[in-house]
């Protein structure tokens, strides 16, 4: 145990001035130098191999390991040195190496033994249970998948400054945000989806807020004339109320003036 | 290229001289500053107790009164070395004999003497003096006023008066602001006393409207909505105010009562976005900004929302309606018609529309000084084409005055009841604050430090 400590202790030491060594090669001579490391102490040796051939199982493992019932399993071993070899359970005996399919009614435990100079045993469980529960009631679980859907797949589209025309570029995205909506509808036809139109800071409060209310309308127009339903969607207006990015550059300027689409609270 | 840019240069330069010289028209008209009084303030001392709240006393007295305006304070370098206290201590000359026959009368001195005030080096006009003390556990302020121009301590005597506050800084910052407001009604000017700003703070975490006094004390939450609460208006009377919320269906005004905070019925129709309320002089009707046919359009309801009536019919956005107080008529609003926001005038049927401004740069947040002649708003002209400034406007002549400038971005101006102070919002870096100042940009006085703090209104005190 001590000697082991030392050895991982000279270890971290020395990965340590290795890391040094690596991270500071040109910025920084170390003023004091460090003792160099102890030479590691030699490990035990490994004993040498025994001269017959003892019987050995290399493996035995059933998979899955639990199921129900009615549906199989697969045992599968692998055994050297010996020609004796079994199952209990009534599978009998058995090849060195190979696999069985069962089928067991309730939890069993299959031993394999295997004979020769020595003999050698291993086991495995399979777990059956007879009555799977059924899964949860989904109560509210059409409305839950829809405000999913929308957050992970519905996009963005982005306006031009003080502008609320739908861009060239944001009518593929409302195109495939229309089929997105008209998807959830399909599984959800109560669902309600509010339209957000977003400023930049530029510009007072109260305009903006007048910018964002014709931004989200006319993504709302856009989507109702692919075929959304007039009365599934909202509109509200943020202005600059909700920036995602604050700094003054044209970059982030363009990330807020958008439309997004929502779940209805 | 460079053409271009000297040609900018030139444009921007005569911009500035309009403006300057405009400045120089507006900014005393409405302070009313032809020839200013001279006031010389003495350094009040304490009995016992009280000599600790003096600093306040002092720093206060000295900065209402030369905030006022009005007022040409005289520095406290140029004082004589014997200051009165009180009436007793000024004591008159006397002449005695010349020491060398044929020579001129000698004047002897007893004491402080009102000529010592008003002569040079201190050359003031009035003197504010006295002393305070402590009686009955509360803090006692003897204030006097003389005009130290008459020729005797009774025809000087102007104000004569004992004020009394609460022993401890606050009590120093009443009878200072007290005091002052005597002094300054002697000059004409209006007391801001008992005036509140509404204003938005998101210092609690979300927006809501808090109250303050004119000078930024007594800070407290008006709205505990916790979602977005802004753009206050108060009613004339200073006994409603109205604001915008965010509710789960959306944007909505509500109208809640000053006095008890309770919110007061009003119907907001069912539209996408409704903003920038304002309550009619009268306090009879409510104008504010409502989605209609797409674009927010200016619209008047009754007092408690019914009635709805649409004021404006373009398709263009339009917010921020403005009512002059003295004609209760004169509409001012932000619209969009001419392309880029600007500054339109509109009498409350909708009818006589015109533009206001000059059709350049953006212009937002317009106000009406209580006289209803003179407007304020923020513009990105001026001096520092861009950024939103303060400036105020005479209305008949169209002259501007820029009144900020290189310090951020301001905006959201308020006139304050006396029409010569106004309070606006200014952005330095990430932080809004409320600031105070003259109607010529002076005297400039930082009111918030907590959070962020914009759109201030100055109400009337409710009586």
């Amino acid at each position: 145990m001590r000697n082991l400590s030392r050895t991982l202790g000279t270890a971290v030491f020395a990965a340590a001035l290795m890391i040094s060594a690596a991270g500071c090669g040109k910025k920084k001579v170390a003023t004091t130098t460090p003792p160099p490391p102890t030479a590691a102490p030699s490990g035990p040796t490994e004993p040498a191999p025994a001269a017959p051939l003892a019987v050995r199982i290399n493996s035995f493992t059933g998979e899955p390991a639990s199921i129900e019932r009615g549906q199989a399993a697969t045992l599968r071993w692998s055994v050297g040195n010996s020609t004796d070899i079994s199952i209990d359970q009534g599978l009998g005996a058995v090849a060195a190496n190979g696999s069985r399919q069962v089928f067991p009614s309730q939890t069993t435990t299959y031993t394999l033994t295997a004979k020769g100079g020595n003999q050698d045993t291993r086991s495995v469980t399979i777990e059956v249970s007879s009555s799977v529960p059924p899964p949860p009631v989904r109560t509210t679980g059409a409305r839950i998948s829809g405000a999913e859907m929308l957050g992970r797949e519905a996009q963005d589209v982005y306006f031009d400054y003080d502008k609320n025309d739908i861009r060239a570029d944001s009518r593929d995205t409302l195109t495939r945000d229309a089929d997105l909506i008209k998807r959830i509808l399909a599984g959800d036809p109560g669902f309600t989806i509010v339209v957000e139109g977003h400023c930049d800071e530029r510009g007072s409060e109260e305009y903006n807020l007048a910018l964002g209310d014709r931004r989200a309308l006319a993504v709302k127009e856009f989507l109702v004339q692919l075929g959304v339903p007039d009365d599934r969607l909202k509109t509200i207006s943020f202005g600059k109320e909700r920036p995602i990015c604050t700094d003054q550059n044209e970059a982030c300027y363009q990330r807020n003036r958008r439309g997004h689409l929502a779940p209805a609270q | 290229m460079k053409i271009t840019l000297i040609l900018a240069s030139l444009g921007a330069l005569a911009a500035s001289a309009i403006f300057l010289e405009a400045q120089e028209q507006i900014g005393g008209t409405i302070i009313g500053s032809k020839q200013k009084s001279k006031i010389a303030v003495i350094d009040f001392r304490g009995v016992g107790d009280a000599q600790k709240l003096m600093a306040t006393f002092n720093t206060t007295l000295w900065d209402e009164l030369n905030g006022s305006g009005v007022l040409d304070m005289v520095g406290k370098t140029f004082y004589p070395l014997e200051v009165p206290q009180q009436p007793q201590d000024f004591k008159p000359p006397t002449t005695a004999a010349p020491l060398l026959r044929g020579g001129q009368p000698r004047i002897e001195k007893h004491g402080p003497w009102l000529t010592d005030w008003s002569g040079p080096p201190t050359n003031a006009n009035y003197l504010a003096f006295g002393y305070t003390a402590v009686q009955d556990g509360r803090l006692l302020l003897r204030g006097f006023l003389f005009n130290v121009g008459q020729p005797d301590v009774n025809s000087a005597d102007l104000i004569h008066k004992l004020y009394f506050g609460p022993l401890d800084d606050d009590g120093a910052k009443k009878v200072a602001r007290e005091f002052a407001a005597d002094i300054l009604q002697q000059f004409g000017v209006k007391s801001l006393s008992g005036t509140k700003i509404y204003f938005v703070s998101d210092r609690t975490g979300n927006k809501e409207i808090w109250s303050m006094d004119y000078d930024g004390s007594n800070q407290k939450p008006m709205t505990s909505y916790k979602t977005i609460s802004k753009q206050p208006a108060v009613s004339l009377d200073g006994k409603m105010f109205a604001f915008q919320t965010l509710v789960k269906s959306g944007w909505q005004i509500m109208v809640h009562s000053a006095d008890s905070g309770r919110k007061l019925p009003f119907y907001n129709f069912a539209t996408s976005t409704i903003e920038t309320p304002e309550f009619t002089p009268d306090g009879k009707h409510m104008l504010f900004a409502g989605t209609v046919d797409g674009w927010l359009q200016i619209c008047m309801t009754d007092l408690n929302g019914g009635n709805l009536t649409r004021l404006s019919h373009v398709h263009a956005s339009e917010v921020s309606p403005k009512v002059n107080p003295k004609t209760g008529r004169d509409v001012l609003f932000i619209s969009g018609r001419s392309g880029i926001e600007q500054m339109w005038h509109m009498s409350i049927d909708g009818a006589d529309v015109e533009m206001v401004t000059n059709g350049e740069g953006y212009v937002a947040n317009p106000a009406w000084n209580p006289n209803g002649q003179f407007i304020a708003f923020a513009w990105t002209r001026g001096f520092e084409p861009g950024a939103y400034n303060i400036f105020i406007m005479e209305l008949a002549t169209r002259k501007t005055n820029q009144l900020t400038s290189n310090s951020g971005k301001n905006e959201n101006p308020w006139w304050a009841p006396d029409g010569v102070h106004l309070v606006f919002q200014s952005t330095h870096g990430r932080s809004t604050q409320i600031y105070t100042m003259l109607a010529d940009g002076k005297h400039q006085q930082q009111l918030t430090t907590q959070g962020n703090n914009t759109q201030p209104v100055w109400a009337n005190g409710i009586n």
